[in-house]
């Protein structure tokens, strides 16, 4: 084993590495879950009750009073909040952890060497365990309102998530990178995620949207087009094709420049936190 | 055989950003962002320059160096923590660092969950862990509290933990910064015992960075001496050691002759010491009785002064403390003002002849110091050596017993 260590030179990915570290990501998300539920008494139950509550909520205030219930025929407003908020819960939570992970994980950078990325990723990695559980429920959700599962919610629901997870790890590590260096974006983040809260079509649909540019800046928002899947493939009405395509790509986008941007900085991230 | 680390014109550069006045205002704040850049008032720092030297498989190195000299700095570089500036490392082998034992430790886990996250973030597979794991907890001497969180662990069990963690990695390279300043005595003979196993018998190269030359001079091969980032001398652990404290005890050129209060009501005269007729010496003999002489210029009056001075000896451990308040004789000088001149007498105890450190200080009736005692108040006493005592006394003091012969 032969290596040099060099001034910080052009962007490199490193996959190698990484891979040579991989049960450092493990590590991190086992103990990030330990400590989230550490000394709680209802542990892992707050992951659903989370979710769930938030539906309840949703259903008896907004669904009523915006009236969203009767302009959609084909899926009952429950479901239709729920299956959106498990995906926007994965990116929020997933956010706000990625984007403190560098800051919160000071320590251990100032004092050993490992891929820098292994912290931004298994802190989304966390919120992914809360999903499994989230599913559960929105299996027995499904259930309880007659819907038949699908092959199409078997393959589009991990297409959605994927997409969801490209988009949380570009956002989250590059604001994780910036975070080390301002630490602005502590305050920035909370509110960044309420503010997308309604710039996605969680609460409502897209279809309410009358304005055709009002649309196109929605599909922009890669979770757009995630949660439009997963909706589409328990309905089994086609998607919406054009903004599909356009979340698929700006999710894309995301990752790229989010993974860039961390790689060009981590090396000084030590000097900086 | 090629080096395992080869290190070749490593620098590194800091940039240090001084802010004269905080931002008193918005206004402030956003007309600063138009100044020119180069305006501002930011400096570079070399930490370390060109710094080369390679290291033989097996070979244990100390470093040693005032605080700031760019030691930690270095081990950070080798253990790529920083990249440096400039320069290239080439290394043959995995490297561990020790910076600080117990990285990772996280209050709420317990301690075998600690072990394993510790152990992997130092770089270890899962697999090694699960082996070594009962070597490791009959190390720490804590196995009756393996399930039990850190958090309701004493420090001392805490440090043992992660101490034995560390010290079943195996890597190639060892680095070690500072490890062996905590713990307790038993401990800390345990941890010195295994890194001398690692280094001798294993093989394994180790750079160690300690202020404890004792430690050095025992379990390093070679030993460099690392000043203002760049080496000083390098060579064998006793005659880098001599060298460095050398160089720290003696005054250097630059040492002011006065040193100024710090609200500025007096100067003092760098302290001195004196015979019985009151002409400055420079080296104690054994009988002779001298005094240490401070010399105070009171611009304005002070309400009290109470200098002090303490003894220590080459490895930094202090010998004795003294201050003028302690004496209930003398008479302490309150609202003074103008020269005041006081002196204390050199009764030194048995000390082994050589060059000791005395530092001083000056504090008021708070107890808040007037002059801080620090590596840059200091002056040099030397005890010589007279034919009573031969080339072989060993120890703190000097001291000889009488003995008996019977029967």
């Amino acid at each position: 084993m032969e290596y040099e260590i060099k001034p910080s030179g052009k962007f490199n990915l490193n996959l190698r590495e990484l891979w040579d570290y991989r049960e450092l990501f493990y590590f991190f998300t086992w103990r990030d879950i330990k400590i989230k539920y550490k000394q709680t008494a209802l542990g892992v139950v707050w992951a659903v009750l989370q979710p769930f509550l938030m539906m309840v909520v949703f259903t008896v205030f907004f669904g009523q009073a915006l009236g969203i219930k009767n302009s959609m025929s084909n899926i009952p407003y429950p479901v239709f909040v729920y299956s959106g908020l498990m995906l926007w819960n994965v990116f929020s939570n997933g956010l706000s952890g990625a984007a403190n992970s560098m800051v919160s994980n000071a320590n251990i950078i100032k004092k050993i060497y490992f891929p820098r990325l292994i912290i931004p990723v298994s802190a989304i990695l966390v919120p992914l365990f809360d999903f499994i559980m989230v599913l559960i429920i929105y299996v027995a959700l499904l259930i309880y309102y007659h819907f038949s599962i699908r092959w199409s919610f078997v393959l589009y629901l991990p297409a959605g998530l994927f997409i969801t997870l490209l988009t949380t790890f570009g956002l989250g590590s590059f604001i994780a990178a910036l975070n080390v260096k301002y630490r602005d974006f502590k305050y920035v983040v909370p509110f960044l995620i309420q503010l997308l809260l309604f710039l996605t079509p969680v609460i409502y649909p897209v279809s309410i949207l009358s304005q055709e540019w009002m649309k196109t800046i929605l599909s922009l928002n890669p979770m757009a087009g995630a949660i439009d899947l997963v909706r589409s493939s328990i309905t089994g009405t086609e998607m919406d094709g054009p903004l599909f395509l356009t979340s698929c790509f700006s999710s894309v986008f995301i990752f790229f420049v989010g993974l860039y941007y961390f790689r060009r900085t981590e090396y000084y991230f030590a000097d900086l936190a | 055989m090629k080096p395992i680390l080869e290190i070749q014109n490593i620098s590194k550069k800091f940039r240090i950003h001084h802010e004269h006045q905080p931002y008193l205002s918005m206004r402030d704040r956003i007309s600063s962002l138009f100044q020119n850049k180069s305006k501002r008032d930011d400096e570079d720092f070399w930490a370390l320059k060109n710094i080369s030297f390679s290291v033989n498989p097996g070979e244990s190195i100390g470093i040693i160096g005032k605080n700031g000299a760019g030691k930690s700095t270095l081990l950070k570089i080798l253990s790529r923590i920083t990249p440096p500036t400039g320069g290239k490392i080439i290394s043959r082998g995995r490297i561990a660092s020790l910076l600080e034992v117990g990285t990772g430790f996280h209050a709420e886990l317990s301690g075998k969950e600690n072990v394993f996250l510790n152990g992997s973030i130092l770089g270890m597979k899962r697999k090694e862990i699960e082996k070594k794991f009962d070597e490791i907890v009959d190390f720490s001497g804590v196995e009756k509290f393996l399930d039990t969180p850190l958090k309701h662990y004493s420090s001392g069990m805490q440090l043992r933990l992660a101490f034995a963690v560390a010290a079943f990695l195996e890597p190639e390279i060892l680095i070690i910064d500072e490890v062996l300043a905590v713990g307790d005595a038993e401990f800390q003979k345990k941890c010195i015992g295994k890194m001398d196993e690692i280094s001798k018998n294993e093989g394994r190269t180790v750079l160690f960075v300690s202020h404890n030359m004792g430690a050095i001079r025992n379990l390093c091969s070679r030993a460099m001496y690392l000043k203002k980032g760049e080496f000083s001398f390098s060579g064998h652990p006793d005659e880098t050691i001599e060298k460095y404290l050398d160089e720290s005890v003696l005054p250097s050129e630059h040492k002011r002759n006065h040193i100024e209060s710090k609200n500025g009501s007096f100067t003092l005269r760098l302290p001195y010491w004196v015979d019985e007729e009151g002409n400055p010496v420079t080296v104690y003999n054994y009988g002779s009785n001298y005094r240490l002489r401070f010399e105070f210029d009171f611009h304005r009056q002070v309400k009290m002064v109470n200098p002090g001075f303490a003894v220590l000896n080459r490895d930094g451990s202090r010998i004795f403390t003294s201050h003028l308040i302690d004496d209930q004789r003398c008479e302490i000088p309150k609202d003074v003002m103008g020269r005041v001149v006081i002196d204390t007498d050199l009764k030194i105890p048995e000390l082994e002849p050589g060059r000791y450190q005395v530092i001083f200080g000056v504090a008021d009736e708070h107890n808040y110091a007037h002059i801080s005692a620090n590596e840059e108040t200091e002056v040099v006493l030397e005890i010589a050596t007279t034919n009573k005592i031969k080339d072989g006394a060993k120890g703190l003091l000097w001291h000889t017993s009488e003995w008996h012969v019977q029967g």
